[in-house]
């Protein structure tokens, strides 16, 4: 709980929902007749419109990405490190919005949300989503919050692909995306894991192939294994081996398969917490959203083909102990956009903290992304005073 | 702006497309996108540099230049250029290979080591020269293969790089008379125009 909301902070934010009437049609052929996307926005929109940018989350992430809902929150925002007033994204500058996928669990439709034709939670039935669907619900959002152009479109890890996914589909509605700590495609190794993860959730007795809710349960050990699977693929080798190490909880080896180690009761402790705030169908859904995305499909599997179409400024970021998608997938990201002939920077951030940097408060990755973001915000305000100059002059005439 | 550099910039005609070789902060291509709306990518390894580049808007990426150019396709650039890099990268001959195919033409510039003030000063005082090119002690100097005008000719003819151009200058980045008389001698900082 915060004691006084700190002075970097959003403060005390209120989501909001907005309800679609257009159906949308997916990438799986089915179509969802209606729905509702749950955003949270922080700072102010200029009046042209130029200053906002749209943040994209990762596979457990949500709309809220920066300050607190109440006094009573233990923990801001998933992003609150980068969000806020004087900090990355700067508050004071730019107009942030973050949503929650399609297909999540956080208020936004998706399986556990109520199918309005049924009356029950949709389930299983809620359709398969993509990284492109996605991108297209984001674009009706932007147009509900009258934003033709992003300033910026920035994630990390399944949220850069959102962000590279809208450079491909949307060209003409970003000035810069954000790439940080993703992958062109999944790997087999990563797919994998995806489905270690699918696997103890699919098996768990409790999943009743899908339909928990109707039977007052849910899946429980498999959430939570699912999430010490992932868990692993987020830290690095050597941050585990500097937080736990071989560390003991009780001193002493107890000969059984109670834990024993530190690194066993963390595991568990965050598969626990994970459990009871998390779907297990949107859990599913957003991994195999991950393995099925792959924007060179559309272009004869040329990566190089798929970034020709983008028209915004790149920066890229991985850092160097993230084995989910390591710096080389970053590198393919980079080297497609160079063949292509876009605008790209890249950096290489040096950290033992595996995937999970991108959400930490790292010296070189919170300098380095923070001037980018200042040279984004400076385009941004320059440009719109030059449109408000002239505009000016229009009136005067007029 | 640094006078090599005012030299180098005159060298690229309007809109070549270019990759900066150890880009620094970023000047020459910042000057030359806003110049001569040149396009291209600078490579460093310097956060700070980094940093620089990201605010200036410059395109650049982390790549370290020992781990050589291969992610960029033959004559992918109508310019390569490496300014005073040369003697710090771990295989210069190695380097100049990958700039000659990656790039049309590459400019490279580098502290000439034969010149007099350099001779003179290992003569005389026995010492590891130190001179405003070359600012460095020996325990701490990045220039690790270092080299004189006539060792990159050499290089150069044996390795079927053909020099297009040359410009020596002194300290004072001026290209006096003596410098074009014998370059290996009153040149302090070389400049060159080579091609495959």
């Amino acid at each position: 709980m915060p004691q006084e909301i700190p002075a970097d902070s959003v403060g005390l934010v209120e989501p909001k929902t907005h309800h679609f009437d257009t159906p949308l049609e997916l990438e799986c052929g089915r179509t969802l007749p209606s729905y509702e996307l749950v955003y949270e926005t922080y700072g102010t929109l200029n009046r042209n419109a130029s200053n906002a940018v749209l943040i994209c989350h990762a596979l457990s992430g949500h709309h809220h990405a920066a300050g607190y809902h109440s006094m009573k929150d233990k923990r801001p925002g998933w992003w609150d490190t980068c969000i806020g007033p004087g900090k990355v994204i700067d508050t004071n500058r730019f107009f942030v919005v973050c949503l929650n996928n399609l297909g999540g669990c956080h208020g936004s439709s998706g399986p556990s949300a109520i199918n309005p034709e049924t009356g029950q939670p949709w389930g299983p039935d809620f359709p398969m989503m993509t990284v492109k669907d996605w991108v297209n619900s984001q674009v009706r959002l932007a147009d509900v919050l009258g934003i033709q152009r992003w300033a910026a479109v920035i994630g990390g890890s399944m949220g850069g692909m959102q962000a590279l996914q809208w450079s491909i589909d949307y060209p003409d509605r970003l000035s810069h995306a954000v790439v940080i700590a993703a992958a062109p495609k999944l790997s087999a190794q990563n797919i994998a894991f995806n489905e270690v993860a699918r696997q103890s959730i699919l098996t768990d007795p409790n999943f009743h192939g899908g339909r928990y809710y109707l039977h007052d349960t849910y899946p429980r050990q498999g959430l939570i294994l699912a999430r010490m699977v992932g868990h692993i693929t987020y830290l690095s080798d050597d941050a585990m081996r500097m937080k736990f190490g071989r560390d003991l909880r009780s001193g002493r080896f107890h000969y059984g398969f109670d834990v024993e180690f530190q690194v066993e009761s963390y595991l568990r402790h965050q598969g626990e917490v994970f459990s009871r705030n998390f779907d297990a169908n949107t859990y599913l859904l957003m991994t195999k959203a991950l393995d099925y995305f792959d924007p060179a499909r559309d272009f004869e599997h040329s990566l190089e083909t798929a970034l020709s179409q983008p028209s915004c400024k790149f920066l890229v970021m991985s850092f160097t102990s993230d084995w989910r998608f390591a710096p080389e997938r970053s590198r393919e990201i980079v080297d497609g956009l160079v063949h292509a002939g876009r605008d790209v920077s890249y950096a290489e951030i040096d950290t033992p903290k595996g995937h999970d940097a991108f959400l930490l408060d790292i010296p070189e990755y919170t300098k380095l992304f923070g001037a980018y973001m200042h040279r984004v915000a400076n385009e941004t305000e320059s440009m719109a005073n030059e449109i408000e100059h002239g505009s000016t002059g229009e009136s005067d005439h007029a | 702006m640094r006078d090599d550099l005012q030299l180098i910039s005159d060298w690229i005609p309007q809109g070549a497309t270019l990759l900066d070789l150890g880009c620094g902060d970023g000047t020459l291509l910042s000057w030359l996108g806003e110049h001569k709306q040149t396009r291209g990518y600078g490579l460093e390894i310097n956060q700070d540099n980094l940093a620089a580049c990201f605010e200036k808007g410059v395109n650049v990426l982390e790549q370290d230049l020992d781990g050589g150019l291969g992610n960029f396709q033959d004559l992918r650039f109508d310019y390569v250029v490496m300014t005073q890099a040369l003697q710090a990268v771990l295989r210069p001959d190695q380097i100049l290979n990958e700039m000659v195919r990656v790039g049309r033409e590459a400019i490279i510039t580098f502290p000439n080591f034969g010149h007099w003030w350099v001779r003179s000063y290992l003569a005389l005082k026995g010492r590891m020269p130190v001179s405003s090119a070359l600012p460095y002690e020996w325990y701490n100097t990045p220039n690790i293969h270092l080299c004189t005008v006539q060792d990159f000719e050499t290089h150069c003819r044996k390795h079927h790089i053909q020099i297009l151009e040359r410009q020596v200058i002194n300290r004072h980045h001026r290209s006096g008379f003596l410098a074009k008389l014998w370059p290996n001698l009153f040149g302090e900082i070389a400049i060159y125009r080579v091609k495959a």
